[in-house]
């Protein structure tokens, strides 16, 4: 239990932090897309016998440093990209998880987190990632303001905002791995958008949503977790439905106009 | 205040420019010479090829044939500033007027170190320059759209720009702001910066610009305002219309 309130913990800070800007930046799709296409990764870590967030790590990157690659040089919109990578990438997955012989892992597991049954390695990962998420946003933080703000502007001023934009995939693509441990592919984006989303419409400034985010996250997830463990619930689903709830009672005293 | 005076003089040739945007020439064969302190309006009806020349001048789309140069006074002296029209803009991204003029000083922080009180000041004296540090803890998106383009210039102040592109930035603006705005733009172009602006805002432009390039696709003319509106070259640009137009424009 000690271990899932450490993953909670890290999970309820992680995904909004960066979540912030998905959120402002019209990307959160692209939590979702990633969450799925490291399944690949894990089961070849389930296969090669190394701890699958680890094996998840560079999947997500490769394919987060992919989506802006293959929109370049396709011409294509970045949801157009996401939607090829993220379809191809689950559907490898399914097959590897399909025609493997030797793996013994729930494909509900997969789908839906198992926080209680997380492991040292799998905290371990997580504390590192943390690590290097927030060196990066401290690294990034202005580049990835202006590029966030005024895409065109940024890029004239210097060819560092297309460095931190595809630094912002890669810090994504970490805590897409950090969410799936707790949350599971298919809810990792209700951890990467929602306390985000709610903050967004509580406070005024970037920052403090970031902030705000970062602590609706931590109550979520950790709430959540105390709800599955008493009853008897998956923890993915109950951390969802806590973040949820909270969005919805944001949304009915929300202090910000529609932008 | 700004530790110590840096020139602002530039000068720009364009040779021969020509850019294709999907495979289609967008502007052939331009060719113009912009002195140090010069504000040239950049002319032209819709799909002219104002926006893709300031992007090929600014380096977001390749030049498919001639040259772009940028001479600069030292190598103090700041590059070249974008401001781009309010459709590319990210108004979602809840920032402050504070933070967005802070943009301009990104590129002289490198990766790691923060914006420092010495940042801090030139951001306030280029908000004071624009009028608008009373407003720094306003969000962009409570401001008119007037006073969201002075933001813009002053980001490239912060900046220490030497060449401002400024994106229809007359538009969604009434005619008070406009006037402000020039009136900074003429400031800036008093120290010897070059700026250029474009807009399909023919009426008063001999006493805004000091010089006009007008566009459809290639130069029409370029030249002082009162010289380049003839009939001619209102009829390339405008078509039948522009004829009428002349007696407008200009003035």
């Amino acid at each position: 239990m000690v271990r899932a309130l450490i993953g909670a913990i890290l999970v309820g800070v992680m995904c909004p932090l960066v979540g912030a800007y998905a959120v402002t930046r019209n990307l959160a799709f692209i939590g979702d897309a990633l969450a799925h296409a490291v399944l690949p990764g894990i089961v070849l870590g389930y296969i090669v016998g190394i701890n699958p967030a680890i094996a998840a790590v560079p999947t997500g990157v490769a394919v987060a440093l992919l989506v802006r690659t293959v929109s370049r040089r396709a011409g294509l919109s970045s949801d157009t990209s996401i939607g090829i990578l993220f379809a191809t990438m689950f559907a490898l997955g399914l097959v590897m998880l399909a025609r493997s012989t030797t793996i013994k892992v729930n494909i509900e597991d997969l789908l839906l987190g198992q926080i209680l049954a997380i492991t040292p390695t799998g905290i371990y990962v997580s504390l590192g990632i943390t690590v290097v998420v927030i060196l990066g946003l401290f690294t990034f933080h202005h580049w990835l303001l202006f590029a966030s703000f005024d895409p065109l502007g940024a890029q004239v001023n210097s060819t560092r905002a297309n460095v931190a934009d595809y630094a912002f995939l890669v810090m994504l693509a970490l805590v897409v791995v950090i969410g799936i441990q707790a949350a599971g592919i298919v809810l990792v984006l209700a951890m990467l958008v929602t306390p985000a989303a709610t903050a967004y419409l509580l406070v005024r400034r970037f920052v403090s949503i970031m902030i705000t985010a970062a602590a609706l996250g931590t109550a979520s997830a950790v709430t959540g977790l105390y709800v599955s463990y008493y009853f008897n619930l998956s923890a993915g689903p109950a951390m969802t439905l806590v973040a949820s709830g909270v969005f919805a009672l944001a949304l009915a005293f929300k202090r910000r106009a529609p932008a | 205040m700004i530790a110590a005076p840096i020139s602002h003089r530039a000068s720009m040739s364009l040779q021969d420019v020509s850019v294709e945007v999907g495979g289609h020439l967008a502007v052939s064969n331009v060719t113009f010479d912009v002195e140090a302190g010069t504000l040239m309006g950049v002319v032209g009806p819709n799909g002219a090829g104002k926006s893709t020349l300031f992007s090929a001048i600014a380096g977001l789309l390749p030049v498919r044939q001639g040259k772009v140069t940028l001479h600069r006074a030292g190598q103090e002296s700041g590059g070249l500033a974008y401001v781009p029209q309010r459709e590319s803009v990210n108004w979602r991204l809840p920032v402050t007027v504070m933070d967005v003029v802070m943009m301009g000083r990104c590129c002289r922080l490198g990766w790691f170190r923060r914006p420092g009180k010495r940042d801090r000041e030139i951001v306030k004296a280029c908000l004071g320059r624009v009028g608008l540090w009373d407003h720094r803890s306003a969000l962009m998106t409570e401001l008119s759209g007037g006073q969201k383009q002075r933001v813009f210039v002053s980001r490239a102040l912060a900046q220490e720009a030497s060449v401002l592109l400024l994106d229809e930035a007359f538009s969604g603006v009434d005619v008070a702001a406009q006037e402000a705005l020039v009136g900074v733009l003429q400031t800036l172009r008093d120290e010897g910066r070059i700026v250029l602006l474009a807009t399909h805002d023919l009426t008063n432009l001999a006493g805004r610009f000091d010089q006009v390039l007008c566009l459809n696709r290639h130069v029409c003319a370029c030249g002082p305002p009162e010289q380049v509106f003839t009939s001619e070259v209102m009829e390339q640009m405008y078509g039948a219309h522009g004829v009428r137009l002349t007696t407008d424009g200009g003035r």
